[in-house]
């Protein structure tokens, strides 16, 4: 039920209320009833049983895996230093 | 720019959970005290189980798995309203996919269906819709289940049911609410939790604000997760980091989702269609006021419980004596701790809920533990002799 994944608008459809999106290759399309921001091609979606529940925040989510980036170099320093304890 | 595979990919790294791992054994060595940390959603469960994170935690940090899967949780006596409707002969019951296979008093809707019953899973609520459309003969009810995560699909199904008159649509609701289930847990006291992991999509929905009395109650941390397994590796940092830091806040995680205040769309939807339900009593938890939802007054017209009212049964029914389902959803034991877990009680064969749903803690459990599990659990075990290491692996069991 709650396991929603990215998928990506590759068409609108505003006549329904609907957008076909792209989930890692597999397209469908889904409802927009809930969502209130305007659309674009190619933002993220989160979907849920067929309805797009929330845009995905991509600033947030580079910020996130820039943070990740940054803990594996500061971990292999760590490590090295560690070689040399 | 990001592609929408380091939207997954990213967020399932193996080094960077090693790294993470290092980071929690680092600070969780000072802590005194363990951390019994709750993940309150079966959608966690499902993660920390497939990706194995409970090896990667230090011994002082234990999950314990909780109440937050909608099928899960539904007693009984709401299975057998189910089939009570589907076997009307004006009837078509229309729910979505896993509730199928969950037993109630009167056997599975699925049993039902062979008996029958004209039952109809689907995966999208809209297609309810369509389904009354075809039929204008019959009558078809839609069985909507869910957390706050789903409440807005059903709204906006009864909306357009509303705007394109479909007279023939009705709803038998089993909407319930996460944080009267968490306050549940915790007044009860005896799960002893001292952290939440707090589910995502619902806070999508509902927005983060919504842990905050948990948090003020309790003096927990609460962080917001994703589902990837590195979301919830850096959430159990983060409660790590407070519990050193001897304070409790709620935190999100999962930013690139869950904003403070959520879908105000959704949340106006729902405020309009529904209310607060006196009483729901759910599985495992027994009788909640005010946990779950009700169609407001003005679309009681819609609401299968008053329209069928002389055809469903008003009777609360328990579990099957044997079914530890109710101790797993509050808390108070593991899946493998159950008599008949993995024996007479399968993914294929379910006895109990937890079994049924793929976020039911039962069914993570079966799938993947030949890939993860904390063997230290089954020196804990109080109660039968199942073991483990009978089930069989995720690959084993979907040959």
């Amino acid at each position: 039920m709650c396991l929603c994944i990215p998928s990506q608008i590759v068409e609108i459809h505003p006549e329904d209320s609907t957008v076909t999106v792209d989930t890692l290759g597999v397209r469908r399309r889904i409802s927009t009833h809930l969502i209130e921001d305007p659309l674009n091609m190619g933002d993220y979606l989160l979907i849920h049983v067929g309805f797009a529940i929330s845009k995905i925040n991509e600033q947030e989510a580079l910020k996130s895996l820039e943070e990740y980036r940054l803990l594996l170099a500061e971990m292999d320093e760590e490590e090295a230093r560690a070689l040399f304890i | 720019m990001i592609e929408l595979k380091d939207l997954s990919q990213g967020f399932r790294n193996p080094e960077l959970m090693q790294s993470l791992s290092q980071r929690i054994h680092q600070l969780s060595a000072q802590l005194s005290e363990s951390v019994k940390i709750m993940e309150v959603c079966g959608g966690h469960t499902h993660t920390i189980m497939k990706y194995g994170l409970n090896q990667l935690l230090p011994r002082n940090i234990e999950f314990i798995h909780g109440p937050g899967c909608p099928v899960c949780i539904m007693p009984k006596e709401r299975i057998d309203h189910a089939i009570e409707l589907a076997m009307l002969p004006e009837v078509i019951l229309v729910t979505l996919g896993d509730m199928i296979r969950v037993p109630g008093s009167k056997g599975t809707l699925a049993q039902c269906r062979a008996k029958g019953g004209d039952v109809r899973p689907v995966y999208d609520p809209l297609d309810a819709l369509e389904i009354a459309k075809q039929n204008p003969d019959r009558k078809v009810v839609f069985f909507a289940i869910g957390f706050e995560t789903t409440t807005p699909m059903t709204a906006v199904l009864l909306e357009l049911a509303e705007k394109q008159n479909v007279a023939n649509l009705y709803f038998h609701i089993n909407h319930v609410l996460v944080p009267p289930a968490v306050d549940a847990v915790m007044a009860d006291g005896a799960a002893k939790v001292t952290a939440f992991i707090g589910p995502s999509h619902v806070s999508a929905i509902t927005g983060s604000d919504i842990y905050q009395p948990i948090v003020d109650c309790y003096h927990t941390p609460v962080v917001v997760s994703g589902f990837e397994p590195v979301d919830v590796m850096q959430s159990i940092l983060m409660i790590v980091e407070q519990k050193v830091q001897g304070i409790a806040k709620l935190e999100v995680q999962y930013t690139r989702v869950v904003t403070a205040k959520g879908n105000q769309a959704a949340q106006q939807k729902v405020a309009s269609m529904f209310t607060l339900r006196p009483h729901f009593r759910w599985r495992g938890l027994g009788d909640i006021p005010l946990s779950s939802l009700v169609l407001s007054e003005q679309y009681r017209h819609r609401d299968a419980e008053i329209v069928f009212a002389d055809a469903l049964s008003d009777q609360a029914i328990e579990d099957h004596k044997a079914c530890q389902c109710a101790d797993i959803l509050r808390g108070l034991a593991k899946p493998n701790q159950c008599r008949v877990f993995g024996r007479g009680c399968t993914p294929t064969k379910p006895m109990g809920s937890c079994m049924v749903s793929s976020e039911g803690a039962c069914n993570a459990y079966y799938r993947y533990a030949g890939l993860a599990f904390d063997l230290d659990l089954t020196k804990e075990a109080t109660t039968g002799k199942a073991s483990i290491n009978r089930a069989k692996t995720e690959k084993e069991i979907t040959a």
